[in-house]
């Protein structure tokens, strides 16, 4: 795991940080989320409290520990490959932002 | 004089109405009444369907003239407004969905409607059910019922205090890390949080998929059966959901808890509890005991852990659930000149603080380089908090906890920092993780008249237990509510 360290004024190193500005931003990049630059430091701190926090799942030893990626029972349902549900693209288009000839329109994406 | 059928029960609501005695279209018009009243000083919706409700209790009444109708036919309910109702604008408290109509029914919200329920209106919320107080929500907070200085808990904040309030018979919330429980804590009403796969999610606005479920808000624990009744069972359109017949819970209600072996949990009793929650869960425990009950002290000792895991397990599924608001099908969009842009401005618009902190640690935990560290580890706690609860429930078949540390905190006061609000949690979020059934039931009030809830918790599938211990304390009447304050 990556640690940048920070130090303050007078050269004294402060507690780790957990995550940078840099790793911020491209989390935000992957998110698809906007920042301004008031926003980014306070995002970046909050973060950080976050994951200093729950980084004390560390003092646990899961090393032979299946994870829970499902708490119901187990099982994959299957169905027939059939369509059951009646097409109604007015119903779909509805709450369109934008739509043109049963069409989404969005902002040009190939150029 | 007022007729004020808003303060029955579905129970009495639900015999008069099969006896004629009072009528939908009246008890609908009683609960309109008091929400007209009580909104502007408690907030506890964001969209009043009064017309749709008036027309639904017309219908109801004339099956209840017909006779043999459902118990909850022409029975005034709210609905958090995280269920997509046909035709009915349903936003999660986003300005992302701040006019999305749902062109479909959530399956619960079909089976109510079969059972020809009535909506009298869609309930505030935290954000995409992401909060403890309802603060989170788009729209402004829901005031506590019993003191509006105070919060109503979160995230189903509206439909705890819209029943506390008697603004309607009974509501649905969802839970996914407590967000039944405790807003029932601090509002004085029952909340149950099924069995996780018990109840459909299908048309439930998703917020971590693992750990969401469909849950009721009520007056009496008989009340919150009734409900639960209807919204169990199987749905195909919901691959998650359990095929397990549903029993009629109404039945468990035997009032007999003779046997019952009670778990407390040592780690549940902790510094920084409200000294007055502790002494009135003690004292409920005493209540039991007199039953015939007996209790057991036993330990879930990854308690601790809890929050971390939730923290990182939850963030991470609503990363990828809130993935879809992207300005392009539905929803709100800000114009740019490319996609990227697009989706970056109307999501950094349309999201709440709160919702996009969580995303942004929930894509971090996800990222490559630091998916096992952080999901994959929390996953593996996960399985250590699922099998404390197993091996606790060799010893006993329900435990009692407190639901919350505190009672109803002030508006504003956990707002500073995240951290601080998320561990108001730690009493409520094991549950959801080991996917198992909980209640919170009110069982005492602190010097300042806020109600203290105590949760119930049984191993999977056993509401049965839940519902007939809940309802066994009800009847001892040691918890009085009180008139709310608005």
């Amino acid at each position: 795991m990556e640690r940048a360290e920070c130090y303050d004024s007078q050269g004294i190193a402060m507690a780790e940080t957990k995550i940078t500005l840099e790793q911020v931003r491209h989390v935000a990049r992957l998110a698809r989320l906007e920042w301004s630059p008031e926003e980014e430091e306070r995002l970046r701190a909050d973060m950080d409290e976050m994951l200093a926090y729950v980084d004390k799942l560390n003092e646990l030893d899961t090393k032979d520990v299946a994870p829970t990626t499902q708490v119901g029972e187990a099982g994959m349902p299957m169905r027939d490959d059939e369509v059951t549900n009646r097409p109604d693209a007015d119903a779909m288009l509805a709450n369109a932002p934008s739509s043109e000839h049963g069409y989404f329109k969005v902002p040009k994406i190939i150029e | 004089m007022a007729s004020e059928l808003n303060k029955l029960t579905i129970a009495d609501a639900s015999s008069k109405l099969c006896a004629r005695e009072i009528t939908a279209t009246q008890l609908t018009r009683d609960c309109l009444d008091r929400i007209a009243a009580a909104e502007p000083r408690l907030h506890a919706f964001i969209t009043v369907c009064e017309k749709e409700a008036l027309k639904q209790a017309r219908a109801a009444d004339a099956r209840l003239g017909a006779g043999n109708a459902p118990a909850l036919c022409g029975i005034p309910l709210g609905i958090k407004d995280i269920y997509a109702t046909k035709g009915i604008r349903t936003t999660c408290a986003s300005r992302i969905l701040e006019t999305f109509v749902p062109p479909f029914d959530a399956t619960v919200i079909e089976r109510l409607r079969a059972d020809g329920a009535v909506f009298v209106g869609k309930t505030n919320m935290d954000e995409f059910a992401m909060g403890s107080s309802t603060e989170n929500s788009a729209f402004g907070p829901t005031m506590n019922p019993h003191d509006t200085a105070r919060v109503a808990g979160g995230s189903s904040g509206g439909s705890a205090a819209a029943v506390a309030a008697h603004e309607c018979l009974g509501s649905l919330g969802t839970d996914t890390g407590g967000s039944i429980r405790e807003p029932a804590s601090f509002c004085g009403v029952v909340g149950i949080k099924p069995t996780y796969s018990r109840v459909s999610r299908y048309g439930v606005v998703a917020y971590a998929s693992s750990l969401d479920q469909v849950g009721p808000f009520a007056r009496s624990v008989r009340d919150a059966a009734i409900i639960l009744r209807t919204l169990a069972g199987k749905d195909i359109r919901d691959s998650t959901c359990s095929a397990r017949p549903v029993p009629d819970y109404e039945r468990a209600l035997t009032g007999d808890v003779s046997r019952l072996r009670i778990g407390v949990p040592r780690e549940y009793f902790v510094e920084g509890m409200q000294p007055e929650v502790e002494k009135s869960i003690r004292s409920a425990l005493k209540n039991y005991e007199s039953l015939g009950a007996s209790t057991v002290e036993i330990s879930l000792p990854h308690t601790g852990y809890a929050i971390a895991a939730y923290y990182l397990v939850a963030t991470a599924e609503a990363s990828a659930n809130l993935a879809r608001y992207d300005g392009i099908r539905f929803g709100l969009r800000v114009n740019a000149e490319d996609n990227i842009a697009l989706y970056e401005t109307t999501r950094a618009k349309g999201f709440g603080a709160e919702v996009k902190r969580r995303i942004m640690l929930g894509t971090f935990a996800l990222s490559a380089g630091y998916y096992d560290a952080y999901y994959l580890k929390a996953q593996k706690v996960r399985t250590l908090i699922r099998n404390d609860f197993e091996r606790a429930f060799e010893k006993c078949d329900l435990i009692v906890t407190p639901v919350a540390p505190t009672t109803a905190f002030k508006i504003g006061e956990k707002m500073n920092d995240p951290l601080t609000m998320y561990l108001s949690d730690i009493f409520t979020i094991s549950v959801n993780l080991a996917g198992l059934p909980g209640m919170s039931i009110p069982c005492g009030h602190d010097s300042n008249n806020l109600p203290i809830g105590m949760q119930l918790i049984a191993p999977p599938f056993a509401e049965e237990t839940i519902l007939r211990a809940g309802d066994a304390f009800e009847r001892t009447g040691t918890f009085k509510p009180r008139t709310p304050a608005v």
